[in-house]
């Protein structure tokens, strides 16, 4: 058996771009069947996301990101995260957000059709989401 | 020895090529920049995922998953990636060749190919093979949904067993100046093949459920890998265009410099001739 570790290290990759790279005590994570957490040492782990914030415990501090779904695998001290998307707390833009709210509500609102009706959901679900994990990063 | 006039009209045709493949070069230059980004934001993404699949894939058992099991190769596709448009060196026909050397690989199974890019399909249907399917103009507006659709349907020909094994061959960007041709597995997929049996033994925790999970991931990780292989090849055209542009721009100044030396000895031979005219004409008088 291995020797466990006292930090896993986190990678975090999108089709966007993202790529990073953190040294991590703890992480929590939206799976699609509820949150979870991983500290060093975890079973090795392959699950789905889904719309939520992921927090790092970082050894600089605590980190927050926001995604919109993806996948993670944990296996030995190596934590992989395929998002869909994600991004950092403080890099998202709180009015942008607000107005992705807004505009999704709006559609819903009009009574589109049955996809569009889906779509104007999902869209409304990530922006209350973005919202929601800038306000709490703000709050620590 | 052509006479002056011949001369200065091929220097004025020379320089307007020249100006043109300046032109080219200039947007080829351009495109690559936004393709390059694209490109090298797709990519790590896409190893990524790659990585988990095929370590994902060597722990599962191959027969609950189509995506996964090794078939006997009778029915072969390939995937080649060409470009649209000409005049970007050997671009098209490296991959043009690459697709017929994989070709004679297989001289016992029936190969048929899926061709993106017109320029391959232009070569190719032409020779001695069976076109599956052509996707014309996919490079025209690069987006994510075409290389889903593609992704798609080739996953549906693989699942009801049209195909046994399905190969790519593309273009793969290596820089500005070089292009690598790769040929390689799309499907089945390869699991890890340095997984080491300790490691093998290891029961992963799937979240909802192997099924789940693994249902979703494998088409997604096809979808993503073509999307990335799109990319890369676009990115790859712009760069063998601009190289074979600026080579074009240098000879066509070497010609221009060579037909103005040529032009200057005419001249000068014309003038020479009406010189020895006069002066023999004048001597004459004497």
């Amino acid at each position: 058996m291995a020797e466990i570790q006292d930090t896993i290290l986190v990678t975090i990759v999108t089709p966007a771009g993202t790529r990073d790279e953190y040294n991590v005590k703890h992480i929590r994570a939206p799976g699609s069947e509820g949150d979870f957490g991983v500290l060093p040492g975890h079973l090795p782990l392959m699950t789905s996301l889904r719309i939520g914030a992921i927090y790092l415990d970082t050894v600089q501090g605590q980190q927050v990101w926001s995604t919109s779904g993806g996948y993670v695998e944990v296996l030995g001290n190596r934590v992989t995260i395929l998002a869909e998307t994600a991004e950092k707390a403080d890099k998202i833009e709180l009015e942008r957000a607000e107005a992705a709210r807004d505009r999704a509500l709006g559609r819903i609102s009009k009574k589109a059709t049955d996809l569009d009706i889906a779509r104007a959901r999902l869209a409304l679900n990530r922006a209350i989401n973005r919202i929601k994990t800038v306000k709490e990063s703000r709050k620590d | 020895m052509p006479s002056l006039k011949q001369i200065s009209r091929r220097i004025v045709g020379v320089k307007n090529t020249a100006q043109i493949t300046r032109a080219m070069k200039m947007v080829a230059a351009a495109r690559l920049r936004r393709a390059q980004e694209n490109m090298e934001n797709a990519r790590p993404y896409a190893w990524k995922l790659r990585d988990v699949i095929a370590s994902l894939a060597a722990r599962t058992s191959a027969e609950k998953y189509p995506l996964l099991e090794v078939r006997d190769p009778q029915r072969i596709g390939i995937v080649t990636v060409t470009s649209d448009r000409g005049l970007c060196g050997s671009f098209n026909l490296n991959i043009c060749r690459k697709t017929q050397q994989v070709l004679s690989e297989f001289p016992e199974s029936d190969v048929q190919l899926f061709t993106l890019g017109k320029k391959g399909y232009d070569f190719l249907r032409k020779r001695e093979v069976k076109i599956y399917h052509n996707y014309p103009g996919v490079f025209q507006e690069l987006e994510f949904s075409q290389a889903a659709a593609i992704g798609g349907e080739i996953v549906s020909h693989y699942h009801f067993g049209d195909f046994d094994r399905i190969y790519l061959v593309y273009n793969e960007f290596k820089n500005v100046a070089q292009q690598n041709i790769i040929s390689e597995q799309l499907l089945p997929i390869i699991p890890h093949s340095e997984m080491t049996a300790s490691l093998q033994n290891v029961d992963y925790i799937y979240e909802p459920d192997e099924k789940g999970v693994l249902d979703k991931m494998l088409p997604m990780h096809i979808n993503i890998q073509i999307w990335r292989v799109m990319l890369e090849s676009y990115a790859a055209e712009q760069a063998a265009r601009m190289t074979a542009m600026e080579n074009a721009t240098n000879n066509a100044k070497e010609m221009v410099d060579d037909l103005t030396l040529l032009f200057n000895k005419a001249r000068q031979s014309a003038i020479t001739k009406e010189l020895l005219e006069i002066v023999s004409g004048a001597e004459c008088l004497k």
